[in-house]
């Protein structure tokens, strides 16, 4: 016994040694138990947030493997989810073999593909770059080529707005009728000062939310291939940056930041008549305005300049898993086409295969609160009129949300165009840094 | 990160010392002496070692990487020496964050303190249910942080919140909550204090209630009033407990972060408004170090706070130490 619980002890010493010297479960992944495809039982870890519609996938696939059981990991807030990612990405343990990584949280990691199996050479052969949008598959690629994670879905944009509010205007404001006000984000904006002028109310809920969708539409974005910071030598960042203010200024904006409580409540009010609009926008729109408002949203499917895309996220098979293999079979799996369109049965997560986005569920699928439109056919053609992706530096998603967001925010509440945007210029190089 | 898994720290203090006796004593009498003289170091190191571990570690750890440039996702970091620390004293937003923690830190310690120890005479008089009154004040401090700083961010909401509301009906101005520096300040004072003035209160009380009757009977007897009392009496005799409350509140509140994370109108922003207007410190910390993965620079900042709280409390020390003695003469 005594001998036993020696043993045991040295083992352990032994391992703690063993861990901290090889950087604790790094890369033995690859090359330790990779070549043991599915013989053996394996325990996979999937972590989602938010809901991503998996639960039932997750019954069908472990009936199919016999040998996989997958541990589902589901986090309620974004937020919280991401940091914790990163922090187990830089320890180096403790993050899921599956790992779900929003669109947003791309600039964080992506310059660092190390951190990452390259799903293009692990993945199943048989699945490709032809299965997703293109701008879907391009922003997940790093610049040294690594893929680090397969599509889930996507937010592509269009234009929520009050018809009740635009007719009380004396404004076009049935789907059809109110395209050309969408056209180009100058008609928008002119619309806009024929709103308020007839009205006295806001056109927008904020300037950043305008500003950030201008933004997206950019070839370049703050960062350059480089990772240069080029928000001052950009000059369309600077065009976009004036016209939104401009247009705030003149009463536009109805200075309610995105997601506050007291945005919530402009919701009800009416504060604002129009809404950039993602495809999960219709339910918080649904939610916050609530059963009073039915029939009185629109959607439509325009939007100034082209298209654009809010939100969506990727599944990611970081290093440090010991299955990548195994690990990259189900995220292939998970994103085909025939399982997000269950999925977006499930809990409404827009798709983002092509094979998908023709899919009879979802081309057929009606919204009754937005006066039945047919919101699925609505935005799988919105989804097509995104442009290429724009390349996402180190910083950018910091930068857009602690540097621009504040700095208009600031300009709402009374502060000069100029100064805002140096608050901008200066917070952006703090962050680049 | 595997520098984290330290080395086992070093094992208890060990058994036999080999006494250096010169008598020849048996196993026995050195165990026994033994005994004596290193049980009690075995019994409060659990302590000792867990503080190691959990807090003495971590504090010489934060040190070390405030010497790189070392951001969140690297293998390892560039050692810069102190850069960091010379990048933070150029820093406006650091000094901004600072200004930030101390007013808000003012607006909160400084009448909790003063409501705290006036509550407690009030509770300390002869009132009817006097176990509920004290109850009552404790209420504040069961409820949820995370509630309290979504509640209080509602009732300070600028456009549609409670406090504005009424203030308009009284027919004043609304004002800015969110973007008024000053404005901000007090709504986060106010939610710190409604939380924690009772907690002070109780134990404040409790040091009243261990005065000695018969000191303040004899001033009765002398003819000092209540305030002559109060002041010479009993404040100087809750010195030690005046230091202890306003030592933990300088520490709690210069590090203030739930209350400002939550007030900000943008849910999980750490900028502590659009004009950093309400960012503390620590907000600034984290969001260095978990935002903009800049775990070097944060780690000076943390350290540049650590410095300044023990300012602060040796300050708070001296202070509390001369206002609270002035009834007697220095020993």
């Amino acid at each position: 016994m005594r001998q036993q619980l020696q043993r045991a002890f040295f083992g352990a010493i032994a391992l703690v040694t063993a861990c901290s010297l090889s950087g604790c479960g790094g890369d033995e992944g690859a090359g330790g138990s990779g070549g043991t495809t599915s013989s053996g039982p394996v325990e996979l870890t999937l972590s989602t947030f938010g809901e991503f519609g998996y639960e039932d996938l997750i019954k069908e696939y472990m009936a199919q493997h016999s040998n996989i059981t997958i541990k589902h990991d589901k986090v309620g807030q974004g937020g919280p989810y991401h940091e914790a990612l990163l922090t187990k990405l830089a320890g180096g343990s403790g993050a899921a073999d599956v790992s779900a990584l929003e669109e947003g949280h791309l600039s964080d990691v992506l310059s660092k593909p190390q951190l990452f199996n390259n799903l293009e050479q692990i993945g199943p052969k048989d699945v490709n770059k032809e299965r997703w949008l293109d701008w879907k598959y391009d922003a997940a690629k790093a610049k040294d080529g690594t893929l680090i994670g397969y599509g889930t879905d996507i937010g592509p944009l269009a234009m929520c707005y009050r018809k009740d509010l635009l007719q009380a205007a004396g404004m076009p404001f049935e789907p059809e009728a109110v395209k050309p006000l969408f056209a180009t984000w100058d008609s928008y904006f002119a619309a806009g000062d024929q709103y308020v002028a007839k009205t006295g109310k806001a056109w927008f809920d904020s300037d950043s939310q305008i500003f950030n969708a201008m933004q997206n539409q950019l070839k370049v974005g703050y960062i350059d291939k480089e990772d240069k910071l080029v928000i001052e030598s950009n000059p369309d960042i600077k065009k976009n940056f004036d016209k939104v203010t401009a247009a705030g200024g003149r009463g536009q904006t109805a200075k309610l930041a995105a997601f506050s409580n007291e945005w919530n409540s402009g919701f009800k009010t009416g504060a604002f008549a129009t809404k950039t609009c993602p495809g999960w926008m219709l339910g918080v729109i649904k939610e916050q305005s609530g059963p009073e408002l039915s029939g009185k949203w629109a959607v439509t499917d325009a939007f100034p300049d082209g298209g654009g895309n809010w939100g969506g996220s990727y599944l990611t098979v970081p290093k440090q898993s010991k299955h990548p293999k195994e690990a990259a079979e189900l995220a292939a799996w998970l994103t085909a086409p025939e399982q997000q369109i269950k999925a977006f049965k499930a809990k409404g997560t827009f798709p983002s295969q092509v094979k998908a986005l023709e899919a009879g569920e979802l081309l057929s699928a009606t919204n009754p609160y937005f006066g039945g439109v047919k919101d699925g056919e609505l935005f799988a053609k919105m989804a097509r009129k995104v442009g290429p992706a724009q390349y996402k530096g180190p910083g950018d998603g910091q930068i857009q949300e602690n540097a621009m967001s504040p700095a208009l925010q600031a300009v709402e509440q009374g502060k000069s165009a100029a100064e805002g945007w140096q608050q901008a210029v200066d917070a952006a190089k703090r962050i680049a840094k | 990160m595997s520098e984290t898994i330290t080395k086992p720290v070093s094992p208890p203090a060990s058994r036999d010392p080999a006494p250096r006796n010169r008598q020849k004593l048996s196993l026995r009498q050195k165990l026994s002496i033994a005994d004596v003289r290193y049980s009690p170091y075995l019994f409060i190191s659990p302590f000792f070692i867990l503080f190691a571990i959990t807090g003495l570690f971590p504090l010489l750890f934060t040190a070390y990487i405030s010497l790189f440039d070392w951001e969140l996702l690297d293998d390892t970091g560039k050692f810069i020496g102190l850069e960091n620390y010379a990048t933070l004293l150029g820093d406006d937003q650091f000094w901004n964050a600072l200004v930030n923690t101390v007013s808000i830190f003012l607006l909160s310690s400084v009448p909790q303190v003063i409501i705290a120890v006036l509550l407690a005479a009030l509770l300390n008089t002869n009132l009817r249910a006097s176990t509920g009154w004290r109850v009552g004040v404790l209420v504040p401090y069961v409820a949820s942080l995370v509630a309290v700083g979504i509640i209080f961010g509602n009732l300070f909401g600028v456009q549609y919140g409670l406090v504005n509301s009424v203030l308009e009906t009284f027919g004043l101005d609304r004002i800015n909550w969110q973007n008024d520096r000053l404005a901000s300040h007090v709504a986060i004072a106010v939610m710190v204090n409604w939380r924690w003035t009772g907690y002070n209160t109780l134990i404040v009380l409790a040091a009243m209630q261990a005065i000695p009757r018969d000191l303040i009977e004899a001033a009765v007897v002398d003819g000092a009033n209540a305030v002559r009392r109060f002041v010479s009496i009993v404040l100087p005799l809750l010195r030690p407990t005046l230091i202890f409350v306003i030592i933990t509140s300088t520490i709690g509140g210069l590090q203030i972060f739930t209350e400002p994370r939550l007030f900000t109108e943008l849910p999980g922003s750490s900028n502590g408004g659009a004009e950093n207007q309400f960012q503390t410190v620590t907000l600034y910390m984290y969001q260095s170090g978990f935002q903009y993965q800049d775990l070097g620079y944060a780690s000076a900042i943390a350290w540049a706070l650590f410095l300044v709280i023990i300012v602060f409390a040796l300050i708070n020390f001296l202070l509390t130490r001369r206002i609270a003695s002035s009834g007697e003469a220095d020993r």
